[in-house]
């Protein structure tokens, strides 16, 4: 059919057959990720050795390491609070408007954080939505919700943006479960909270851990949430690596923060390993569908209930102050410095396509949003062919060796700063030019998206189990009807999850693509920083117009991509 | 047919090569049959870059060049990537080192002297470096911005010194950014150790501490979400940010102004000066038209473009102001101003310390 099939054996023997799928991922990261990388640490190296480590060096290293470390692990475990009953809800239920809310509760992942921090301002800043109502609801004079730049406002914010990853990822497991086990529990006599913790969770283990471990990850380079959200006061080890970097100058600083960063994932991911190779229950996929209902008896729908208002008010209210900014003129009354009485406005939105000042930077936002569109198509292709080779070679391995899985998620815990310097300082001669390479952008992003990609697809891959295939092919299926069959509807849909998270990753990605971008090609979250960074409230106003667009572009793609399902198949989770 | 992956492979593969083609085949610019095709000619930028389009393309007209923009993050970004790539420079142009990193700039020796004939006009004052390797281009002062409204309504008078910004009746009224994370930060800390000396505005900073300042960490945020002149009508009324934002908010109001809704605080010592410089990169096969492009860059057709462009006032006096600039910006009598040299040794000490002494 394609070459991309062809040149790899049908058959392959083990071992070394796996080492050529092998090849193509490997290769991408020793030229995309470790040359970079280990050129910029090279060059901290040398500065450190020449200049000497100053005397300072373990304060600058220790305030932001156990910063880092108690943020993440809050945030992680306020997350899973959130995010496993919502697995719940998502995995066992069917209810109305469920379709929607599952591309509604994906959208705060691709936010750039720029967005998402106007979002949370104009929802519970001192002028936001709910402190207006409630000064002018109980006659305040000063607004009662003080959240911004505090550690409330860190925590509220990665809760906002990580829940989806328990969504997604548990939320698919939990759906492929089968059901008759637990049936089987409470028909022997066990409680339903005995079913849960003796046959549920434990099933559940894997993709649980896996989860967590992805929100952890994501805490722990945390950046623009503590930037513009947390407030000078905080700094993780990520912003401090910006600071010295890029603000002060300091490499050699920055290198060692980057390692240290680079160490602590490698920990991590190595513990992960460890709790994770303890729990190894086969699952037998199931009929898709088979586990769904409505909820029946009234404590099913107490608790629908309350998920849905918990998931709303967290994540969808932050994401609706903002389009609702977008179109009102807040105008303050004279006399009244807190009073506002709002008017509405399309102005943002129609001074967006006029190149006011005449200036040679300005784009169109069609331009931009097809721009983004573009790379997030690239960045998709790209993840899911390098992490389906991935996949297929890790299935094929009986016991995959450790380290490659470590390497594979180590760019997860790489600084984007120190991986953006390094493609401009290697990627900077003929035959490869950062900056005029299209493809760049893309694979800055899949570098980001990959880990996600593999592990999503293999645990997928890792269920079918063979008797499946073979019972088939004995009934008399010809192996394209195998694998259509059986192979594929189980596979695809890991494979539309995976490449929900590689697409969304792209539109929102910044602070790679900072390092790379053209301005003639700018990406969305490129646009609106271009148009917040001027003062001015039509400037303002159309950095707001802009984000509700890219909210809307994302929640499209989402959407898209959700229906690229078969139409045989059910909507499932 | 064993592994369901390949086929999904290589139907993403397909897909990949689809996409790779279809930037490439949209973004390659209409080519217009000119003689001979132009030579390229690269500049290194921060983002705040900007210029008119007309501007631009008469450059390029009369040199048969094209012109690479490269915005590369904000000043500090932009700087390291140059630094970083000195042995094989990314541009042949370098626009937007400011006096605060300038020593730096030239520590790191990523620059060739160019004494442009348009030097003679500019002042003497801006010309930082003798031996010009970087030469001047526009200039801007960080100030305090205050709501007008605010103080009129509130029978205020604004303030007339750093001094008065400690006194109780302007307690919690000022929004500052961070030095560490915002380059008007970094000036506005400038200033006060240039007013106060160090330490002593050390001493200033932990009384503007106790009356009620409040650090954001960058300028975005204290402009839009915590100053009430703008539109975020936040909870302060005073702000560090540039003594040319009063006529950008006229120029860029909703609907058409009379007044500025902000000024600028421009008393002696309460403005910090930033200036702004271009320079050759070292390496450069173009020298030739890279000399042309500094001197188009000092020349009037581009100094009076600036203004509305980057809010920024052209360092060649020949230049004319638009009228909202002649109108509502406001240029301090005595700006402050320090030794680069001195701020190369010190700027990481300084904002250590303030860091310890107004965040911690």
């Amino acid at each position: 059919m394609s070459t991309g099939a062809a040149v790899l054996p049908a058959r392959p023997a083990r071992g070394w057959a796996a080492l050529g799928l092998w090849l193509l991922p490997l290769l991408f990261l020793l030229i995309f990720y470790f040359t970079p990388l280990f050129s910029i640490l090279r060059l901290a190296g040398e500065a450190l050795l020449r200049e000497g480590p100053s005397p300072r060096l373990w304060g600058h290293l220790e305030r932001p390491l156990v910063f880092t470390l108690w943020q993440a692990g809050l945030s992680t475990l306020l997350t899973l609070l959130v995010g496993l009953p919502g697995a719940y809800l998502f995995g066992r239920f069917t209810f109305p408007g469920k379709g929607l809310l599952r591309v509604l509760t994906t959208l705060p992942f691709i936010l750039p954080t720029v967005v998402v921090a106007a979002g949370f301002n104009a929802l519970i800043g001192p002028r936001g939505w709910l402190n207006i109502l409630l000064m002018q609801g109980l006659g305040l004079s000063e607004p009662p919700i003080r959240l911004m730049h505090s550690l409330g406002a860190i925590l509220l914010a990665h809760v906002f943006y990580n829940t989806t990853i328990v969504l997604r990822v548990v939320g698919s497991a939990w759906a492929q479960l089968d059901p008759r086990l637990e049936q089987a529990a409470r028909v022997l006599g066990a409680s339903p909270w005995r079913a849960l913790w003796e046959i549920t969770l434990p099933l559940l283990r894997p993709s649980i851990l896996a989860a967590a471990l992805l929100v952890f990850l994501f805490d722990f380079t945390s950046f623009g949430v503590i930037l513009l959200l947390g407030g000078p006061r905080f700094a993780t080890l990520e912003v401090e690596i910006y600071l010295q970097a890029l603000q002060m100058l300091n490499l050699p600083l920055a290198g060692l923060l980057s390692i240290l960063q680079l160490g602590c994932t490698l920990v991590f991911l190595g513990l992960y390993q460890r709790i994770a190779a303890q729990v190894n229950v086969p699952i037998s996929p199931r009929v898709q569908g088979e586990g769904l209902h409505p909820p029946r008896t009234p404590a099913e729908r107490a608790f629908v209930g309350v998920m849905l208002t918990m998931l709303i008010v967290l994540l969808l209210l932050p994401m609706a102050a903002l389009p609702l900014r977008s179109v009102v003129r807040l105008e303050a009354a004279r006399g009244e410095r807190g009073a506002v009485t709002p008017g509405l406005t399309l102005d943002y939105y129609r001074e967006l396509f006029i190149n006011r000042r005449g200036s040679y930077f300005y784009v169109p936002p069609i331009q931009a949003a097809r721009n983004s569109l573009l790379y997030a198509g690239a960045t998709m292709s790209l993840a899911l062919s390098l992490g389906g080779l991935t996949t297929a070679a890790m299935t094929r391995l009986r016991r995959p060796p450790r380290w490659l899985d470590l390497l594979l998620m180590l760019p997860l815990g790489t600084s984007a700063v120190t991986l953006g310097l390094g493609f401009i300082v290697v990627f900077n001669r003929p035959p490869l030019i950062a900056r005029d390479f299209p493809l760049m952008i893309p694979i800055a992003h899949t570098l980001v998206a990959l880990p996600f990609v593999v592990r999503t697809l293999q645990p997928a891959l890792a269920t079918i189990p063979a008797n499946l295939r073979q019972a088939a092919a004995v009934l008399g299926a010809s192996p394209w009807r195998v694998w259509w069959e059986v192979d594929f509807p189980i596979v695809l849909r890991a494979v539309i999850v995976a490449a929900v998270f590689a697409f969304t990753t792209s539109l929102g990605e910044f602070g790679a693509t900072m390092f790379l971008v053209r301005p003639e090609y700018p990406t969305v979250p490129v646009a609106i920083y271009r148009f917040i960074s001027q003062p001015g409230a039509l400037n303002y106003g159309q950095a707001l117009a802009m984000s509700t667009i890219l909210m809307g572009l994302c929640g499209l793609g989402v959407a898209v991509i959700e229906r690229l399902r078969l139409p045989g198949l059910p909507q499932t989770w | 047919m064993k592994n369901p992956m390949l086929r999904l492979l290589a139907f993403f593969l397909a897909l990949l090569v689809l996409v790779a083609c279809a930037p490439a085949t949209t973004s390659t610019p209409t080519a217009s049959p000119t003689p001979a095709a132009p030579t390229e000619l690269r500049l290194m930028t921060h983002d705040s870059f900007a210029a008119s389009e007309e501007v631009i393309a008469e450059f390029e007209r009369q040199h048969n060049v094209k012109l690479v923009i490269l915005p590369s993050g904000d000043t500090g970004a932009m700087l390291s990537q140059a630094i970083l790539t000195k042995s094989a420079p990314l541009a042949d142009v370098l626009y937007g080192v400011d006096n605060t990193f300038l020593s730096r700039a030239l520590q790191e020796d990523l620059f060739e002297p160019y004494t442009s004939p348009l030097l003679a006009n500019i002042p003497e004052e801006f010309v930082l470096d003798p031996q010009h390797r970087v030469l001047p281009v526009d200039y801007g002062d960080v100030c305090i911005n205050y709501d007008k409204r605010y103080f009129a309504e509130h029978n205020l008078p604004v303030p007339q010194s750093l001094e008065d910004l400690t006194r109780p009746e302007y307690k919690g009224l000022l929004v500052v950014e961070n030095p560490a994370t915002s380059s008007p930060g970094l000036a506005f800390l400038m200033a006060t150790v240039a007013h106060f000396g160090d330490p002593g505005y050390l001493d200033f900073w932990k009384q503007l501490r106790e009356n009620g300042v409040v650090v954001v960490n960058d300028w975005e945020t204290a402009y839009y979400t915590n100053f009430s002149g703008s539109s975020g009508k936040g909870p302060q009324p005073m702000v560090v940010s540039y003594g040319s934002s009063p006529p950008a908010e006229v120029i860029f109001a909703e609907q058409p102004l009379e007044d500025a809704p902000t000024a600028s605080i421009v008393a002696p010592d309460t403005c910090f000066r930033q200036i702004e410089f271009v320079g050759i990169l070292k390496g450069t096969q173009k020298r030739a038209l890279a000399e042309k492009w500094i001197d188009y860059m000092l020349d009037r057709r581009f100094q009076e473009d600036m203004p509305l462009q980057m809010f920024v006032f052209p360092v060649n006096p020949q230049a004319q102001l638009p009228e909202a600039f002649v109108k509502y910006a406001q240029i301090p009598t005595k700006p402050a101003t320090l030794d680069p040299a001195l701020i190369a040794e010190k700027r990481e000490a300084w904002i250590q310390a303030w860091t310890e002494t107004v965040l911690r």
